[in-house]
């Protein structure tokens, strides 16, 4: 195992030096809040030579995609990152990154999309993006921010996948808060990322290729079936890869961490930094003798349903925490999947869904004491709402 | 229920919450003053934000409000206009929201010549995102996100409105609030786009465009200046030695509301069915 640091940083900064270990060729940004700090740090590194990357300022998050694109054709290792009405912005061209099969790099500091104007933590942003083509990591902590983000590159400029990767963790909570964690050396994490080699460039004048033409009812639906297949192919590098960063850094990453899950009669399942408190309470649940356990998805895309389906089989009941509305859907988009998942599966358990957290809301021991006490009365085979709501004033 | 209109009318409770020092209050009290000036009933005016410092504008202001996304103060004004033409409507954003991502609108908004008045406050910075380069920054001007210095070109706003040719362009200071004053008076007044460009410096997060740096080259335009002058306006407009206000260039010409009025005056008259048939008979 290597040598590391151990250090104190925000999650921006977390990332920040991930990104600097990865040594990209070229950096588009442009501000926004939680994400801005990121950028401030990379370019601070920029500018003192201690990354030789390109940063590109644009004036908008639709030019940062476009010039991500852009440079990624070009053959270039590519970092960019947004928040909310950001990434709102740049949809157009986040769709066109993943069809072009460029393995951008994004941090997607994750906050609530507009309106009313809110610039705390929810999962509206990603969600918007889900659909796009793109591979979806999410985060506990700075750390796993950190680890994530290096690992980022090595999935998605994998030639079994060569698609563009989202970071994503949570607005303020790990961005802003200042988080011990362990930091590998330049020298390893380099060893770790590695040169990229494109496998094709705009700017390979011996071989020409043109970028995006025209693709009717003649090929296109071809093409998108690549994009799928690509997605299948991750999941075996996704392993891969996370498997020797776990040798290299003495921390193992899956599809999703199981906490206290194997022998639970109850589940929770969710995404990001909310994984810190749930593990507290499934702790007190366990110390009064509750079989409780959690499921933290860290690949949300492409979805492991085979492999959460069988870590949830035979559960007594599983609730489901979105931190997203899918407004006029039955229930939060994760609930959708994870049921669906299950639906059909071998001893398939009743599961629920709560609705969390929107716009920064906070989401206390309380609040998941309350979606515990729920699923055990479920487990005994006590009936009540399937989707629900937590934490709001009514 | 009509009550005599005073400043106060067009105040709300709420307290600014710039920085104590910040431009955009010199634009605000001259603002109210110039509702004033021209008899705005608040209940008949609307005020378009962007996002940044200058978007919380409409917060402090008893008129109706809309806050929403960052760059498309412009055109949301322009479909309110459209829509309820009675209405007077404003839209008020920094120099990132008006010239950066929200830039495109301008050129467009000045075809159509939509009855509208924009206040453009420029700190030649992103302020409520803690100070990054923004389309105006001067060179070499360092900022969070050029720490040794800015490597592109400001842009020249008020060139670009001239040969936009938006219908009545002006250029304020608040440091300067009497000429501010008359400067929105007059574009409250103005048939057509208005587009009033206010230097409204940042002082938490920009050291090196500041209330100092206009107090010394802002100058008014001279009296005898003709706005109707269009090449004379750009020539005021690119003095790099002096940065001039006043208004700069004015003209007449019919709104988009006109214009649809118009065609629809022509369309109307052919309301009976028989008439267009008798063209076939
Ligand atoms: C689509 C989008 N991108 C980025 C942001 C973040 N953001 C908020 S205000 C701002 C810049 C503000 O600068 P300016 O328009 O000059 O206004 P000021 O604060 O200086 O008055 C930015 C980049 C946003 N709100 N929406
Ligand atoms: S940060 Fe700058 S622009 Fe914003 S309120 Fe403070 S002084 Fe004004
Ligand atoms: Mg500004």
């Amino acid at each position: 195992m290597a040598k590391q640091e151990q250090v104190s940083l925000t999650g921006n900064e977390a990332v920040a030096y991930a990104f600097k270990q990865a040594r990209p060729h070229v950096a588009s940004a442009f501000p926004i809040t939680p994400q801005t700090e990121m950028m401030h740090k990379f370019a601070d590194f920029v500018a003192n030579g201690e990354v030789d990357t390109e940063m590109i300022l644009v004036e908008s998050e639709h030019s940062a995609m476009s010039a991500a694109v852009g440079a990624a054709a070009a053959g270039a290792r590519v970092i960019t990152a947004t928040s909310s009405a950001g990434f709102a912005l740049m949809w157009e061209i986040v769709y066109v990154a993943a069809s072009l099969r460029l393995p951008i790099c994004m941090a997607l500091v994750n906050r609530a999309l507009s309106g009313n104007i809110n610039i705390h933590c929810d999962h509206s942003d990603a969600m918007g993006g889900r659909d796009a083509g793109w591979i979806h990591l999410f985060c506990e902590s700075a750390q796993e921010a950190y680890d994530n983000a290096l690992m980022a590159f090595r999935i998605g400029e994998h030639p079994d996948v060569r698609l563009p990767v989202m970071i994503n963790y949570d607005g303020f909570i790990i961005s802003h808060t200042a988080d011990s964690l362990r930091m590998l050396s330049a020298d390893d994490a380099w060893k770790f990322v590695g040169p990229y080699k494109a496998a094709y460039s705009v700017l390979d004048t011996e071989n020409p290729i043109t970028v995006g033409p025209l693709d009717l009812t003649d090929y296109y639906f071809e093409h998108k079936v690549g994009e799928i297949e690509a997605h299948k192919r991750a999941f075996d590098v996704v392993r891969a890869v996370s498997a020797q960063y776990g040798a290299l850094s003495g921390r193992g990453y899956d599809f999703f961490e199981s906490y206290r899950l194997d022998d639970a009669e109850i589940a929770i399942v969710l995404m990001g930094s909310t994984a810190g408190t749930a593990k507290d309470v499934v702790d007190a649940h366990r110390e009064k003798g509750v079989k409780a356990g959690l499921l933290k998805l860290r690949l949300f895309r492409p979805f492991p349903a085979a492999e959460l389906a069988k870590a949830l089989a035979g559960k007594k009941a599983v609730g489901v925490m979105d931190r997203a509305a899918s407004f006029g859907a039955w229930g939060g988009p994760l609930f959708t999947e994870v049921r669906s998942a299950l639906y059909g599966a071998d001893r398939q358990p009743p599961v629920l869904n709560w609705i969390y957290g929107l716009g920064g809301r906070d989401c206390d021991l309380r609040q998941i004491d309350s979606v515990l006490e729920r699923l055990a009365d479920a487990a005994r085979g006590k009936s009540g709402e399937t989707v629900n709501l937590l934490g709001v004033r009514l | 229920m009509s009550t005599e209109l005073t400043v106060a009318s067009y105040k709300t409770d709420l307290k600014p919450i710039w920085c104590p020092g910040c431009g955009d209050y010199g634009a605000l009290n001259p603002f109210y003053q110039a509702m004033l000036d021209c008899g705005l009933q608040p209940k008949d005016t609307v005020i378009v934000s962007g996002i940044g410092c200058s978007g919380r504008f409409p917060y402090f202001c008893n008129t109706y409000g809309f806050h929403g996304v960052h760059g498309r103060a412009l055109p949301t004004a322009a479909g309110m206009k459209m829509a309820s033409p009675h209405l007077n409507i404003f839209a008020v954003g920094g120099d990132g929201d008006g010239l950066g991502i929200g830039g495109g609108h301008i050129p467009h908004v000045a075809r159509k010549n939509v009855d509208l008045v924009y206040l453009l406050l420029d700190n030649s910075i992103y302020g409520l995102t803690k100070g990054q380069s923004s389309p105006t920054s001067p060179l070499p001007m360092s900022s969070k996100t050029a720490p040794y210095g800015y490597i592109e070109d400001p842009l020249d706003p008020l060139a670009m409105y001239i040969a936009y040719n938006i219908s009545f362009v002006a250029r304020g200071f608040s440091g300067k609030p009497k000429q501010l004053r008359e400067l929105f008076t007059q574009a409250i007044r103005h048939k057509g786009f208005s587009m009033v460009h206010v230097f409204s410096p940042c002082v938490t997060f920009n050291k090196q465009v500041t209330f100092k740096t206009f107090n010394e080259l802002v100058k008014e335009l001279p009296e005898d200046h003709d706005a109707g002058n269009r090449i004379k306006a750009m020539e005021y407009a690119l003095d790099r030695s002096t940065l001039w206000t006043g208004v700069f260039y004015r003209e007449e010409r019919p709104t988009i509301h006109e214009r649809v009025v118009d065609i629809q005056n022509r369309a109307g008259r052919f309301k009976d069915l028989n008439e267009l048939l008798d063209d076939f008979r």
